[in-house]
């Protein structure tokens, strides 16, 4: 038996004969939270198209619930949930009558669909806003109904894409509850983020792609054992005050990046020392999180796209 | 790279007819006004107002033959509109499509599905003005209830060219190119506001290559009590139109939203 909810096999597309996805292997297991992550133009939101049906491969092998894609996609969506990047309701409907029209085009509809919509709503909370039209709804209600409505056909798969990005922290941690009950009463999550604390926080496993390639593979834990020393201290401050604290073979493996130093290593006492009686420097000791791993593996350049 | 297979006809575009046909509802009011004001002033601006000049027109009082001309073109109008800017709208700004498949909807069910919708939408202007033509005396046979069938066939044969047109479109300015080099002109060379035997013999040979001038020519003698002639052909043009403007639809839409 088939103990992956999605298997994909050197998934590749190109566009005008430019690869963007180049070779992507994933095997997501049934349950869990698995996590997509990459900067922008990394291929994260084009592998959630092919996986969807939405856009045929170029190469490679896809099965998602057991069945081939795209031969088999309108059927397997069914059983797919989907919450886009950006909200696409229907401006013209209340929030009531978004689910409803939306669960119409699953063949969904008579008595056992009012009351799911409830349940829905209530999950959400979004009850008092029943019938309000979707334009009256702030950013983060509008995210929280496309939640609720990529649940109305109860499914098994549930695909968000960036579901936090640019929500404030109310909203943000509402939706996390939200998505590990979703976890924890057996339905699968695929996510992509850029989020670093959001992938920690939720996902069992994650992969981190750039360029079409997938970088790493791993739990979060795992991946920051694996690529980053264990703790970060990281030293602010006027780049003349700076080279004091620098030396020249330094046991400590530092990154400058502007008038940033960030030294990563096992012993940070030996560094907290240079930098703690000096007044124009500000020092912060941390963690290695996956936002290190991330940068370690993606680089610091910025992506314009 | 386009997909050129066929378009599949599914149950999925009753779906997405459905959706329209509920948001519409929504706006039934101002639909409404549209869709009979529109007329109401035409008929009677130009029916009573220029007809008292003009007098009969191919044997009919100009209003009625104003009005007759009216009842196809409307559809035209209608069904280009939808499929211009609500297709589009729907298609870019709003991402309804993108939504749609996400679920067991696909492409072909939504170009289908436009396309009825926005027949059917014709259809609704079509009688409106049959309506008024009614009320006004205009029109009086019950044979011009054929007329409502046929409004839905003419929006079907504009709905694919506007689709098309949408579909290749970056931004709602193009589409003045599509209504001031293809629309209008049809809407005052085929006949709506004068017989097309008055222009020159050059211009009624390209007249006749454009479908609103079949769909006139059935619309008329019907709406008016006489006997439509070479039926089978004309019909013919406007299923031909459709059919093939379809099929174009639906290898450009799939072209734009499944990449």
């Amino acid at each position: 038996m088939n103990n992956f909810i999605i298997k994909a096999e050197n998934l590749k597309k190109s566009f005008n004969g430019e690869f963007v996805v180049k070779g992507v292997d994933l095997q997501v297991p049934f349950g869990g939270c698995f996590g997509l992550l990459g900067p922008n133009g990394a291929g994260k939101t084009t592998t959630l198209r092919m996986i969807l049906g939405q856009s045929p491969l170029s190469e490679g092998n896809l099965e998602v619930l057991g069945m081939d894609v795209p031969t088999h996609a309108s059927h397997i969506r069914r059983d797919i949930g989907v919450v886009p990047q950006l909200d696409n309701l229907d401006p013209d409907f209340t929030v009531m009558e978004n689910l409803k029209v939306y669960a119409g085009f699953f063949n969904l509809r008579g008595g056992g669909l009012q009351e799911r919509i409830g349940e829905l709503l209530k999950f959400v909370e979004l009850t008092e806003k029943a019938n309000v039209r979707i334009n009256q709804l702030s950013g983060g209600m509008k995210r929280r109904l496309s939640i609720a409505r990529a649940l109305v056909n109860n499914p098994r798969l549930l695909v968000l894409d960036e579901p936090t990005t640019g929500l404030d922290p109310q909203v943000r941690h509402m939706i996390w509850g939200r998505l590990r009950e979703l976890k924890q009463s057996g339905t699968t999550l695929l996510l992509t983020t850029h989020f670093m604390e959001e992938a920690e926080r939720l996902c069992d496993d994650i992969v981190i792609m750039d360029h079409g390639v997938i970088l790493s593979k791993g739990h979060p834990k795992q991946l920051i054992k694996q690529h980053v020393e264990p703790e970060v201290v990281e030293i602010h401050g006027e780049m003349d005050a700076l080279p004091g604290i620098l030396t020249e073979h330094d046991i400590h493996r530092v990154e400058i990046v502007g008038e940033t130093i960030y030294y990563f290593t096992n012993a940070p006492d030996e560094i907290i020392r240079r930098v703690e009686n000096k007044p124009d420097v500000h020092y912060l000791h941390r963690p290695a999180n996956l936002e290190d791993v991330f940068l370690r593996l993606t680089g610091r350049e910025l992506r314009e796209i | 790279m386009l997909d050129w297979r066929l378009p599949r006809m599914r149950h999925g575009m009753i779906h997405v007819w459905r959706r329209n046909l509920l948001v519409w509802r929504k706006l039934l009011v101002p639909s409404l006004l549209l869709n009979f004001g529109e007329p109401f002033l035409y008929l009677l601006g130009l029916g009573l107002g220029l007809g008292r000049f003009v007098g009969e027109l191919g044997g009919l009082p100009y209003l009625t033959f104003l009005a007759s001309g009216l009842i196809a073109s409307s559809s035209m109008n209608t069904a280009t509109f939808e499929g211009l800017f609500s297709v589009y709208t729907r298609m870019v700004p709003q991402q309804t499509y993108e939504g749609m498949l996400a679920t067991p909807l696909e492409v072909d069910d939504i170009v289908a599905g436009e396309m009825l919708w926005c027949a059917t939408k014709g259809l609704f202007s079509s009688s409106a003005i049959l309506l008024v033509s009614f009320l006004l005396g205009a029109i009086s046979h019950w044979q011009a209830l054929l007329c409502i069938p046929l409004s839905f066939l003419t929006g079907l044969c504009f709905a694919g060219p506007a689709i098309m047109v949408a579909s290749f479109s970056r931004s709602y300015d193009f589409f003045n190119y599509y209504v001031t080099l293809v629309l209008t002109p049809m809407f005052i060379f085929c006949g709506v506001f004068y017989p097309v035997t008055t222009l020159p013999d050059f211009a009624q040979s390209l007249v006749q290559l454009l479908p609103l001038s079949h769909a006139i020519a059935v619309i008329r003698p019907l709406a008016t009590g006489q006997e439509p002639t070479q039926v089978i052909a004309h019909l013919s043009v406007l299923l031909a139109f459709a059919l093939v403007s379809f099929y174009w639809a639906t290898v450009l839409v799939r072209r734009r939203l499944v990449q």
